[in-house]
């Protein structure tokens, strides 16, 4: 960093910004245009018509992050499980390659369109709404959005869903909210998943995992959850369903108020 | 690694402002990129020199202001400077705080010179 003005300029190019001791050298014959504008404006944009195609359905849209291997896959099988015949359930699920994990979904019966990225290492809001084009949101309640693998990426983009859900397997670290505090800021939920290991995984505190959430100023609940012992996901599924119902009754209020903005038109 | 498609973002917003400055080049880019956006600005300006080739920004230089992460504590009101894993008020150490700054990924300014005098320096 330049000492100063604290800006970040490269060393590279140093010469260029400390040549008058000002921030820059302008050219006579120059113009500066103050935008102020959010980079990811644009994805943001796309994000927003996601959401509103799920408000307008009342779609509970739930974007699942986490690094590869923390059992987010199998945590949806065994969620699935719990949900089906309850509420109907899509699944919109991100990989580099392969259809795997979407074919795991299916053969419970459930849609699912699976976005490879090839060697892009997140889903952006317009692989959501592609892949959207392929559901019928009519006929969803929940819709899981599956994401890459990886703790840095997806946390940088929003792709327009109600709640984000961050998995830390007890197989990790306690301290990943530490190590990745732009994803774990995020999480509006926290499943410590593969529970059912921690009398083995001896050095994973569950306290610990919240105390470096909260250190985040994160005030999400964490919940310890495993896809192999059926009861330990109530807690989990009972965080869904309060959301689902938040979902519908935000549908509800918006076609009312739709209702009556119909029967007072302006002027 | 998706500061490849951060940087295609930002040049397709740089494209738009120039637009109207026919004869222009873009010279100078100046962004606000927070500690807590997720985004490395030395991936960024590494990712950077490789897309701003073939478009109106491909001599442009990318220009990071620093963005400190400070927090706003909801108790005693004190804001602070502190380090991005640790947002915790610095009076009085509670995490029932707000942030004030830190996670910005933001264009501030554009500069654009016209191309012939940039050719003759």
């Amino acid at each position: 960093m330049c000492q100063e003005c604290g800006c970040s300029v490269s060393q590279n190019n140093v010469h260029i910004h400390h040549a008058n001791g000002s921030m820059s050298v302008r050219p006579a014959n120059s113009t500066s245009v103050d935008v102020l504008h959010g980079i990811l404006s644009q994805n943001d944009h796309v994000a927003a018509h996601n959401s509103a195609h799920f408000h307008r359905y009342g779609v509970l849209a739930v974007n699942l992050m986490s690094s590869p291997g923390s059992g987010k896959t199998s945590l949806l099988e065994a969620t699935i499980d719990v949900l089906r015949g309850k509420h109907r359930i899509a699944v919109i699920e991100g990989d580099l390659e392969t259809e795997n994990d979407a074919e795991r979904i299916r053969a419970k019966g459930i849609p699912a369109v699976q976005i490879t990225t090839g060697q892009t290492c997140h889903l952006d809001a317009q692989m959501v709404h592609d892949a959207l084009h392929m559901l019928d949101l009519r006929v969803i309640d929940i819709l899981f959005i599956e994401n890459v693998g990886n703790l840095v990426c997806p946390a940088a983009f929003d792709l327009g869903q109600q709640a984000n859900v961050a998995l830390l397997a007890v197989t990790e670290g306690d301290d990943k909210p530490a190590k990745y505090p732009v994803m774990f800021r995020a999480a509006d939920l926290v499943l410590l998943s593969k529970s059912d290991l921690l009398d083995v995984m001896g050095d994973f505190s569950p306290a610990k995992a919240e105390k470096h959430l909260r250190n985040l100023a994160n005030p999400a609940a964490v919940l310890q959850v495993s896809a192999r012992q059926a009861k330990t996901l109530a807690p989990w599924i009972t965080w869904i369903e309060e959301q689902c119902a938040a979902a519908r009754s935000a549908m509800a209020s918006r076609s009312e108020s739709e209702h009556v903005h119909l029967h007072h038109p302006v002027g | 690694m998706h500061e490849l498609a951060i940087c295609q973002s930002l040049l397709s917003k740089i494209a738009h402002i120039a637009a109207p400055y026919s004869g222009r080049e873009v010279t100078e880019i100046v962004v606000a990129i927070g500690p807590l956006s997720g985004v490395e600005p030395q991936l960024l300006e590494r990712a950077f020199s490789v897309a701003r080739c073939g478009t109106i920004a491909s001599q442009a230089m990318l220009i990071f202001e620093a963005v400190p992460v400070v927090v706003r504590c909801r108790g005693c009101k004190s804001e602070t400077a502190v380090a991005s894993n640790a947002l915790l008020c610095g009076t009085c150490g509670t995490w029932q705080v707000e942030l004030a700054s830190g996670d910005e990924m933001v264009l501030k300014r554009v500069e654009l010179a016209d191309v012939a005098e940039t050719a003759a320096e």
